[in-house]
């Protein structure tokens, strides 16, 4: 009988996902044995700053190459970056969260854990060299999001957002793990960097249809996870039903985590057939943009059009994708970044100006807002432009760089069309600004109230949306670099 | 001061702090303050009028880094010639007489509103002194933004409409810029240009079907601001529903972003597609000035009237400008600042009827120059400068315009413009009509008071310089005249350049080149003897 060896492991790469795992066991664990019944803000304080603290840690990883478990997790730039950006989504979520629950009375500490638990999942996504740590990673995310998306389980919507993404979450699951097969199948291995070799030594690779059947399946598994059209069909019921700072956490994080395992994946193992998958993400970007922009100029419900937003701005990035060169997909990751800071600064917003029960959400109830509380008005002003794309706030940066490596490959008429749908897309962004600021009020908006957590949320998400709208570099160069050695 | 532009175009960001810490009740101090940072800002700008030395180079420059990731470069690149100089003196000049104006027209949510005026400021300025493509977009955006607040929040009953029309129409315009913009970079990157550097492009040489295209892009883009038939329709509503200090801004400067961006980047970048597409946008020009002039006869709203005829004016700048001649473009660029004034001074007119009686409507008026003689006057001469009578500023426009565009290949096209003139004076002299004279029947209208001191005050500038540029132009034409030959060089120098460069079929060679190039030097002179017996016909027809 064969020894089984156990090679010599280097932790080093997954230190933050052990450390957020053991900060959300003892997290469920505090919740068990205090208190039943009172306050749960220090769940939301702990988990904070243990979010804070992994963030430093993982920014001490920079530079760094390191590969761990067989070459099945790497700790590189770009996955510094992506769990960078994970954690800012995540530390942004608690810190709107809390009042949140309290108000929709459904303030159980298990939130945070499953919280935490999810951004491990993505932590693995961006970090996994394998094609088994991607899907355990994606597995673990996934798991998390069903439950956080049907929290509010007094909430029939909830319920039904959390049931709704549970089977199509499976569905596509099984998509995904058939391409795995497939791939797996064709080259005999599941580490990135070998079936790159492998498919590099193909004579004619595209002519292998169970590789590019297996690629095409994968993709399709993705494509749901970043609600891209034409597998989109869940977001806008998921993010109208799940609680709003679960809808907020689902938009950003989920979304640049498939993003940086797709990167990951047809970047690093399938660059042989850059050709065959950037005419098929060319397809997927145009119709999720149009799709995502058109649907939206009709929502009322203010959740639904950041849905229907967010799917658009999905396109956006897959533009980015399209080009598959070095200015987009840095682009992808200035975007995914400023995304997160703008579209749940936008949710925190909506939080507070929602009633119990998640009334008030439509677009109308905003009348009147941007005089009766200047302030937050002004902080919803700025998110909504640099949605929209309008200088000089992020998201018209992260655009600038998504189209110009569209420009730069080639593919002019995608950036046309990416630009159009991009100044479509200000119409509904600005009609929230209508109701804003040119409709008077019925509402003096006694009930909002801006709590300490909140406000420190809305002030990171300003700094992070206005500051690398000024200066790019901050960012950019961070992001330039990680992409630089994939 | 090394970096006096800087200062004169962040005077106003300076004054949004200042704002800001005043309690929003207190609106006349509110108010004073941002007249007193407008007239600073103005005062600053003045440094540089008399500081300018009078050749064709960029002065006051700067030029440090700002971005660079990437395969993009992004400098902090600004620098005034001779071209922008008016524009930024013509942008300082306006604001505070914009300011004035608010003092009573605006009484709700002043703080906001002054902050918008002067944001606007900032991105107006910002746009004129941009000499990096990638900045000169910033701020060519950021400028929507107060302005789409203005109409939308103290604009009329239609408001809504008119500040998303505004705001979409000019988005998708300069969305497909920057797409031009973009592919110009990379174009540029494969000749050695390293960053955003506007004046490194101009040696660039691209070849004609890519000039088309990026021309196409960045033209659609200044012909929405301009506006140019058939995509002025936002136009009318925007002026419509603005407040009477958005008006005036909006007609003063806004607009001569579209003919500036012209003048500017879209004929300089791309010389031979401008060529090509002269007898396209003279057509279009054309089109303007008459079909808004007939428009602008028919409508009941005075402030609607103004509006059309401003793309009437603005037609007759486009077609100066693709007339390509010093002449032709001297007259464009006075022809901006012209319009500037007395369109700024039509907006504040209406303004001042507004507010005394609540409603534009032509028939709701007659006679009045019984009963306010002064604002009579003023009316008279703000529509005679309007419509080009000599000795006043609009005469020496629109006749260095005709001069210009009728020695160019653009003949046919003045002769059908120059009935624009003649149609400018019946809609304008007619309005005049019927609102001064006649009968003062309207009761209402019997009780109107004359203007008061500082509405006076608001006026007297524009009118002096109605007749500072009407009777003695050379001071102005002066300071422009070496960049503008530089920039007719520049067309010119790049057509022959397209020659001889080997493999270009004939067909793609700009139509329009091979006349100008022929044209014998002492043609001009006996052409400008042709308009010049036009205008006073067509004075002479005014006058009656």
């Amino acid at each position: 009988m064969d020894m089984i060896l156990i090679p010599v492991v280097n932790m080093t790469p997954i230190l933050p996902e052990i450390a957020l795992s053991v900060l959300a066991m003892a997290l469920l664990l505090i919740n068990v044995f205090a208190p039943s019944g009172g306050q749960k803000s220090y769940l939301a304080y702990i988990s904070f700053i243990g979010i804070v603290a992994t963030a430093v840690l993982v920014g001490s990883g920079w530079g760094n190459h390191i590969e761990s478990f067989g070459g099945s997790v790497v700790l590189d730039n770009f996955a510094v970056f992506f769990k960078m950006t994970f954690l800012v989504t995540a530390g942004l979520t608690v810190l709107i969260t809390d009042k949140y629950m309290e108000r929709e009375g459904c303030n159980h500490g298990e939130l945070y854990p499953l919280i935490l638990f999810a951004v491990v999942g993505m932590m693995l996504m961006a970090s996994g060299t394998d094609l088994m740590t991607i899907f355990l990673g994606l597995e673990l995310m996934s798991v998390t999001l069903y439950v956080l998306a049907g929290f509010n389980r007094a909430n029939k919507k909830s319920n039904e957002a959390g049931l709704k993404y549970f089977l199509l979450g499976c569905f596509s699951t099984g998509f995904m793990l058939y391409g795995m097969a497939l791939i797996y199948g064709t080259t005999g291995t599941t580490r990135l960097y070998k079936i790159a070799e492998v498919v590099g030594q193909m004579t004619h690779p595209s002519g292998n249809i169970m590789l590019v059947a297996g690629m095409l399946l994968m993709m399709t598994g993705f494509a749901f996870k970043i609600a891209a059209v034409p597998f989109h069909m869940w977001t806008p019921d998921v993010y109208e039903g799940a609680p709003t700072p679960m809808t907020a956490f689902m938009s950003a994080g989920p979304k640049a985590a498939g993003f940086a395992a797709l990167l990951r994946l047809f970047l690093v193992a399938l660059p042989a057939l850059q050709v065959e998958w950037s005419q098929v993400l060319w397809v997927l970007a145009v119709l999720t943009m149009t799709v995502g922009n058109i649907t939206a100029l009709r929502q009322e419900n203010i959740k639904r059009l950041l849905a229907y937003s967010s799917i658009a701005h999905a396109g956006y990035a897959l533009v980015g994708f399209t080009a598959g060169n070095g200015t987009g997909t840095a682009g992808i990751l200035f975007y995914m970044l400023s995304y997160s800071f703008m579209n749940i600064g936008a949710f925190a917003v909506i939080i507070l100006v929602a009633k119990k029960g998640e009334t008030n959400g439509n677009v109308s109830d905003f009348a009147g807002l941007g005089f009766k509380r200047p302030v937050l008005a002004l902080a919803m002003t700025l998110f909504l432009f640099s949605l929209a794309g309008v200088p000089p706030a992020a998201g018209f940066i992260g655009k600038f760089y998504l189209f110009s490596g569209a420009v730069q490959q080639g593919y002019i008429w995608l950036a046309i069309i990416g630009v159009l749908n991009s100044a479509a897309s200000a119409y509904y962004y600005l009609r929230i600004m209508v109701f804003m600021y040119f409709k008077e009020s019925t509402e003096e908006f006694e009930w909002v109230h801006v709590s300490a957590p909140v406000a420190l949320a809305l002030v990171i998400a300003v700094a992070g949306t206005l500051i690398p709208g000024i200066v790019p570099s901050v960012i950019l160069e961070y992001a330039q670099m990680a992409v630089k050695l994939l | 001061m090394s970096n006096v532009l800087s200062l004169t175009t962040f005077l106003p960001i300076l004054g949004v702090l200042l704002l800001l810490f005043i309690p929003k009740d207190s609106k006349g101090v509110l108010r004073n303050v941002t007249l007193v940072v407008t007239i600073v800002t103005f005062l600053v700008s003045l440094i540089m009028l008399t500081g300018f030395q009078s050749n064709a180079d960029f002065q006051f420059t700067e030029n440090v880094p700002w971005i660079a990731a990437g395969p993009f470069i992004m400098r902090y690149n600004i620098g005034i010639d001779g071209i922008s100089l008016w524009l930024v003196i013509l942008t300082t000049f306006i604001m505070p007489i914009a300011v004035l104006s608010t003092y009573t027209a605006v009484e709700e949510k002043v703080k906001e509103y002054m902050i918008c005026l002067l944001l606007l400021e900032t991105g107006m300025l910002g746009a004129f002194i941009s000499l990096d493509l990638f900045l000169f977009y910033i701020f060519w955006e950021v400028m929507l933004i107060p302005m789409y607040f203005m109409i939308g929040i103290w604009g009329g009953k239609n408001r809504i409409y008119a500040s998303l029309k505004f705001f979409i129409y000019t988005m998708v315009g300069s969305m497909l810029m920057l797409v031009a913009l973009i592919f110009l970079y990379f174009k540029g990157m494969q000749a050695g240009i390293t960053d955003f550097g506007l004046l490194q492009f101009f040696s660039l040489k691209l070849d004609p079907a890519t000039q088309i295209w990026l021309f196409l892009a960045f033209a659609f883009a200044f012909a929405i601001k301009v506006p140019m038939f058939p995509l002025h329709t936002w136009l009318p509503d925007a002026h419509t529903e603005a407040p009477t200090a958005g008006s005036v801004i909006l007609a003063a400067i806004l607009l001569k972003m579209g003919t500036y961006g012209y003048v500017r980047f879209a004929i300089p970048l791309f010389p031979e597609a401008a060529h090509t597409f002269a007898p396209l946008i003279a057509t279009l020009a054309v089109i303007g000035i008459v079909y808004a002039s007939l428009v602008a006869m028919v409508q009941e709203d005075v402030k609607k009237l103004v509006a059309y005829s401003s793309v009437a004016h603005l037609g007759f700048v486009m077609l100066g400008v693709f007339a390509f001649n010093v002449e032709g473009i001297t007259g464009g660029m006075i022809q901006m600042i012209n319009h500037g004034i007395s369109t700024g001074a039509l907006f504040l007119i209406v303004g001042f009827i507004y507010e005394r009686r609540h409603t534009r409507l032509i028939t709701d008026f007659g006679g009045l120059s019984k009963q306010m003689p002064v604002f009579a006057t003023i009316f008279m001469i703000v529509t005679f400068s309007s419509v080009g009578l000599p000795g006043t500023n609009g005469f020496v426009g629109e006749f260095l315009i005709l001069l210009g565009s009728f020695g160019s290949e653009l003949r046919w096209w003045t002769v059908v413009a120059t009935s624009g003139v003649i149609l400018s004076a019946v809609y304008m002299l007619w309005v005049f009509q019927r609102v001064m004279f006649g009968e003062l029947d309207n009761p209402k209208n019997q009780k109107l008071t004359d203007l008061n001191a500082r509405e006076i005050a608001i006026m007297v500038p524009l009118l002096v310089l109605i007749f500072v540029i009407g009777i003695y132009p050379k001071p102005f034409i002066d300071k422009m005249d070496p960049a503008i030959k530089k920039l007719v060089a520049q067309v010119k120098v790049s057509s022959v350049n397209a020659q001889v460069i080997p493999g270009i079929e004939q067909s793609q060679l700009p139509a329009g080149h091979v006349p100008i190039e022929q044209m014998p030097a002492g043609q001009s002179g006996m052409e400008s003897a042709i308009p010049a017996q036009t205008a006073p016909v067509v004075n002479s027809h005014e006058v009656k």
